[in-house]
């Protein structure tokens, strides 16, 4: 199984109605790779990563996690979201629920891990993410910063191959961003899990990407190492883009 | 203090009782008149209403004689000669003790059930042990107790058993009935909106008309369902449907990204349900939910008409008596108290729970 990739996309295609989401995807990810994506907002860039478990149902073409096909089987569908933890744009913290009750939901009754176990290890996560003293508050009384932080630990309790990041900082408000990219880029420095995030930080991309993508109109137009991609862009869209972004 | 001093001279209404009155009462000519037309309406009607019910009132068991005597006030001495009937029915009389056992016990039931503590599988125990020792002592014909047929049952226990067991055992399938018409498989959504539609668009009374005139035809012959059990099944099912579509509306109103997350940690459809999305769901519709616990609290009195001695029809008993002819409005007023407490208990117990989640959440 060696060399094997952790996620390959063989000419995705996805419609909303007429609407041509993505259109021939084709993305290979190996382990341990570090991708951002960015991209006009309606490029299909969120829908892409939301294929990869299965949020979204692609129409044509593969999607292979891990050696396993995503098709309509529940159990090979659940295998995969078992192994590839998502955060979102708006946390989607569970409200009724503590935030060690949120750590630990999942590990517990899909891990089959012993509570004890599963809240020893939700603890570390939560110090990893530096937030062991909020264990017993309820995300509503927590900062939108401290939650998004929660979503990535609670992400992290299952210990996944593959972390999808769902524009983790645009529903922030400004301060709180740079304490979620923190925790980012040391998840990213210490390395082991793959991870695939759109974003517009492109400070972030600089400094743990392997490889930034750039979609327009449900395309991957322009691939590269972060280095080339912000300093000598190929394609005329992502020219445009760059420009629109890094003007300011 | 210079504040203090600036202020415009004092005036009787600034302060004190003579202001509150002026402010809350009759700050404008609209409010003043509202005021008055509801003082007048107060005195038209309280003293006539507590001379009724305690200063002419009769109580003196002696009885019959004095409330004809009376023609202007309560005849209380009424509920002091028929208080068993309108409580139990026509439950053996020296065997009444074991109704008041089982609404003792109903009591206990709904105490444990409300308690958060519980919240968990060890209600289901409860309930069995509940229902075991409820049907024990109504039937007997165990431990040496003499069996006593359903036919006899009535009066508060029975109207308890419709209730609280037609809301225990409708809640478990309102959820089902909720989530299979959000379902994605096509034949458990239309039945289950079929059952929600059928059922919701009949009246009770039919339902209950089926259930003990319609019903046992269909049966084999020599084959029979007890008329209380039907009339039980029928209160179930149509609570159900009711239920169902207020349950339904909690899960409408929880946001597409809570499914997501559970979905995205890999839970199952029960996992997600279960722990995700019924909580927050039913936590949502706790003011539908027991505005229609209560309507269906009062509902059960409805099996008056297929000749179930329930609370009300116990009451309706307790006048038909020649010597107490008259005394109808005695017998509502205290049956319509009983009923009240419990319905005034829900719904206080509702406002709690609700304060209890704002509170822990602080939302």
């Amino acid at each position: 199984m060696a060399g094997q990739p952790m996620i390959e996309m063989t000419n995705v295609n996805k419609w909303y109605g007429d609407f041509h989401v993505l259109t021939d995807i084709n993305l290979k990810v190996e382990k341990g790779e570090r991708i951002v994506i960015c991209g006009p907002s309606g490029s299909g860039k969120s829908t892409m990563i939301r294929c990869i478990n299965r949020l979204e149902e692609h129409q044509s073409g593969s999607i292979v996690v891990d050696g396993v096909e995503l098709a309509n089987d529940v159990k090979k569908i659940e295998a995969i979201r078992r192994d590839v933890g998502m955060v979102f744009q708006h946390f989607n913290l569970f409200p009724h629920l503590t935030v060690m009750e949120n750590l630990t939901l999942a590990p517990i009754w899909v891990r089959k891990t012993p509570k004890a176990e599963a809240e020893a290890n939700a603890m570390k996560y939560l110090e990893r993410v530096r937030i062991p003293e909020q264990a017993q508050k309820y995300p509503g009384q927590l900062s939108g910063g401290q939650q998004q932080r929660v979503a990535i630990a609670r992400a992290l309790c299952m210990n996944p191959k593959v972390m999808l990041f769902d524009e983790p900082t645009s529903a922030l408000d400004p301060e709180m961003v740079k304490e979620v990219l923190d925790v980012m880029v040391t998840l990213a420095q210490e390395g082991g899990v793959t991870m695939l995030c759109v974003t517009h930080e492109m400070g972030f991309a600089r400094s743990v990407a392997n490889r930034v993508l750039f979609m327009d109109r449900g395309q991957i137009v322009e691939e590269n190492t972060p280095e080339e991609f912000f300093h000598n862009p190929q394609n005329a869209r992502t020219k445009l883009f760059l420009s629109q972004i890094l003007a300011h | 203090m210079a504040a203090v001093t600036a202020r415009a001279p004092k005036s009787m209404f600034d302060s004190g009782l003579p202001g509150w009155i002026y402010r809350r009462l009759f700050s404008s000519p609209s409010n003043a008149l509202i005021t008055i037309l509801l003082v007048w309406l107060a005195l038209m009607t309280v003293p006539a209403a507590f001379d009724w019910l305690v200063i002419s009132s009769v109580f003196d068991a002696e009885g019959t004689r004095a409330c004809r005597a009376i023609d202007n006030g309560a005849c209380w001495a009424l509920i002091l000669e028929k208080h068993r009937l309108i409580l139990f029915g026509l439950y053996p009389y020296d065997q009444q003790w074991r109704p008041s056992i089982v609404v003792g016990l109903f009591l206990v039931l709904i105490g444990v059930s409300c308690s958060r503590r519980f919240w968990n599988l060890s209600l289901v125990p409860i309930w069995i042990v509940g229902i075991v020792a409820i049907a024990g002592l109504m039937w007997g014909g165990v431990l040496g107790l003499t069996f006593v047929p359903n036919e006899r049952w009535g009066g508060l226990p029975l109207t308890l058993i419709l209730s609280v067991f037609g809301m225990a055992f409708a809640f478990p399938l309102a959820i089902l009935l909720a989530l299979g018409r959000r379902s994605d498989l096509p034949i458990i959504k239309t039945i289950c909106v079929t059952y929600i539609e059928l059922i919701r668009g009949v009246p009770l009374i039919s339902l209950l008309f089926m259930a003990s005139v319609m019903f046992p035809l269909f049966l084999p012959e020599g084959m029979s369902i007890d008329k209380l059990l039907r009339a039980q099944i029928a209160i179930i099912m149509f609570a159900a449907a009711y239920q169902a579509e207020v349950i339904r509306g909690g899960l409408q109103a929880i946001s597409k990204g809570q499914y997501e997350a559970a979905e995205a940690l890999g839970l199952g459809y029960w996992q997600k349900t279960g722990f995700v999305i019924l909580p927050q769901a039913l936590r949502i519709v706790i003011p539908p939910m027991v505005n229609s616990l209560i309507a269906l609290f009062k509902d059960t009195s409805l099996v008056v008409i297929i000749g179930l001695y329930d609370l009300m029809n116990a009451a309706k008993a307790s006048f038909v008596d020649p010597a107490w002819r008259g005394a109808s409005l005695e017998a509502y007023v205290f049956i319509g108290a009983i009923y009240f407490l419990f319905c005034f208990f829900m719904s206080k117990y509702s406002q709690a729970l609700e304060a209890g989640f704002a509170r822990a959440e602080k939302r």
